[in-house]
């Protein structure tokens, strides 16, 4: 339990800056994700939040008390890292237990904390093994399990579940939000992963060049993305650029009513999946020939040609081949307008 | 099945004849009173040497042997508190002159130990440190250093400083982490490099005759002036003596060299 506050953070390599002025507001009991690209600096700003290393310029507030200088153990977060880093020469229990160990709590209560936690994590049978013993996904609950016994303000989350399988990963992500719910703990949670960040948080901050680029809701930012970065981000939009005259959004042999004051310049937006394709001719649509088709499973994916602009589409139908005369609607109220 | 389990069986024993194999002739001579050419057995058998060794010379050695084990516990000591940290800087970062300091490191064992400590001696001398227990503890660090200093290097360079890290963001102060968390990791290696330090500070001869001038009689230094006194029962009587302590050093560090999970999980 507790608020983590971000402000004006300038952090870097030795001299080299990665991130710049960056302020972000982590809501109690929220899951908070900070979804980017790789090698953006998202670990180094956890550890800087963590306290293991210093930032350029910049304050962190936890529970709105200013722990800049403070050092990493006199900080109220755990960071959980992207390996377990259970400590090999352990037992599973003292991994767990070692945090409370370090802070000097008797053995009886350093016991029944460490049971109760196991039990929440489901590895309540593996207390006496080693930590070579165990799995992948064990590894990384008793991770989990012995970050949560200490009962943080703030875990901070390195995407510990990259290194597992798709479906452990699941598993994990399932896991992370029940606990959410039990304990109430506000998470910080880095992930690139896009949709590890939808399906796990609250609220999604995307760091894009060193820079948040819009914190949103999951259904806010990949619906109503701010720019064409962050849009772009949420796989490849098909981009229209044009004007609007007349509520008519205008570009080369597009024409599309759209709900948007008349404008000269425009871009706007619309999904692959929001395009639908037909063999007949129906109202509103426009004449197109089918590119290229690659299949995908539930979806296939079309890229079509309409005039001089390609478009690409995502269909329920594998019914299509390339050469083939479609018509395409694009629905008005999936255009996306900036 | 059996075959299998009798391969490694015999391969251990092999190996153990093998090391013992130079052992059987210096027990021979240290028990014989008599042993002429072309016998392949002492003529004549008798605890002369080893009566010696413990009645006549026995004040001497007693003293030789603490003198080489007070010298060779703060060589290997000093040497760790050193080749620690040193070998931490060069195992986990990159930086300039990182290929010159290597060799630079490499220079005492590359030099005839003969050089550097005859120029040490002379620099001993002003500084006043010669025939003192400092000045030989001095001059063995010269060699042992850098073997520590390598072997370290290389535990440091398999280690995974976000171990610690993640200690202390799990609240572990700075000194609770250097003892709980990174000494048992590099446990294993710390005590490689401490044999090492330890058995070649034993077995120096010449530096320490020439930097100790005699006043320091280590162990090697006693041994030498019986062997020259042509004595050859008692000398081979000295030697085993010799090797017994480094042995029983040996024994003593196996449970940490063969500790599992050194390397933690990646």
């Amino acid at each position: 339990m507790g608020n983590l506050q971000l402000q004006n953070l300038t952090i870097g390599y030795n001299t080299r800056e990665v991130i710049s002025n960056l302020s972000l507001t982590v809501k109690d009991g929220e899951i908070l994700s900070l979804l980017g690209p790789s090698g953006v600096g998202k670990t180094t700003l956890l550890k800087t939040i963590a306290g293991l290393t210093s930032p350029i310029s910049g304050h962190v507030f936890i529970d709105n008390k200013d722990v800049t200088r403070f050092p990493a153990d006199k900080r109220d977060t755990v960071l959980l890292f992207q390996k377990p880093l259970l400590f090999p020469f352990l037992t599973v229990f003292d991994n767990i237990g070692f945090g409370l160990k370090m802070k000097k709590l008797g053995a009886k209560k350093i016991g029944n904390k460490c049971e109760a936690v196991m039990e929440l994590t489901d590895i309540a049978n593996l207390g006496a093994k080693k930590v070579n013993e165990l799995s992948g996904g064990q590894q990384q609950r008793v991770a989990l399990a012995r970050a949560l016994v200490l009962e943080p303000s703030i875990l901070l989350l390195d995407e510990p579940f990259s290194s597992l399988d798709a479906d452990l990963r699941q598993k994990m992500q399932t896991l992370i939000h029940t606990l959410q719910q039990e304990t109430g703990t506000t998470m910080l949670f880095v992930t690139h992963d896009q949709s590890e960040a939808f399906s796990i948080s609250d609220s999604i901050a995307l760091l894009i060049d060193g820079k948040i680029l819009q914190i949103d809701t999951p259904e806010k930012l990949f619906t109503s993305p701010k720019s064409a970065k962050v849009a772009q981000f949420f796989g490849n939009p098909n981009i229209i650029s044009g004007c609007i005259k007349g509520g008519i959004l205008c570009s080369q042999e597009l024409s599309i009513p759209v709900d948007h004051p008349d404008t000269t310049e425009i871009t706007a937006i619309i999904r692959p999946e929001n395009i639908s394709l037909s063999k007949t001719r129906i109202p509103q649509s426009s004449a197109a020939t089918v590119l290229h088709k690659r299949f995908e499973g539930t979806l296939t994916r079309l890229t079509v040609e309409l005039g001089s602009k390609t478009l690409s589409v995502l269909s329920l139908s594998p019914d299509f081949h390339p050469g083939q005369k479609v018509w395409v609607t694009l629905p008005p109220e999936k255009i996306h307008t900036f | 099945m059996t075959k299998i389990t009798r391969a490694p069986l015999f391969l251990l024993l092999l190996i153990l004849f093998m090391v013992s194999l130079p052992f059987v002739p210096l027990l021979l001579w240290s028990m014989s009173e008599q042993w002429f050419y072309p016998g392949i057995l002492p003529q004549k058998f008798g605890l002369r040497a080893w009566h010696y060794v413990f009645s006549t010379t026995g004040e001497q050695i007693v003293n030789g042997l603490s003198a080489s084990f007070a010298v060779a516990l703060a060589t290997s000591l000093t040497s760790l508190l050193l080749g620690i940290p040193a070998g931490r800087v060069l195992g986990l970062y990159n930086f300039r002159w990182k290929r010159t300091i290597s060799l630079i490191l490499l220079l005492p064992i590359v030099v005839p130990p003969l050089s550097t400590s005859m120029g040490l001696h002379f620099w001993f001398l002003q500084l006043g440190l010669t025939e003192t227990f400092v000045g030989v503890v001095l001059v063995h660090l010269t060699f042992c250093l850098p073997y520590t200093i390598f072997v370290l290097w290389g535990v440091f360079s398999d280690f995974n400083p976000d171990f610690e890290a993640q200690a202390r963001s799990l609240g572990a102060t700075p000194l609770q982490t250097l003892l709980q968390v990174t000494l048992p990791m590099i446990l294993p290696g710390v005590t490689v490099a401490a044999l090492f330090s330890f058995l070649l500070s034993w077995s120096q001869y010449l530096c320490t005759l020439i930097i100790g001038g005699g006043k320091i009689l280590t162990l090697p230094i006693l041994l030498f002036s019986l062997m020259d006194a042509g004595d050859r029962p008692v000398a081979s009587a000295v030697s085993l003596v010799f090797i017994i302590p480094v042995v029983l050093v040996l024994l003593a560090s196996a449970h940490n060299l063969g500790r599992h999970g050194f390397k933690g999980i990646r």
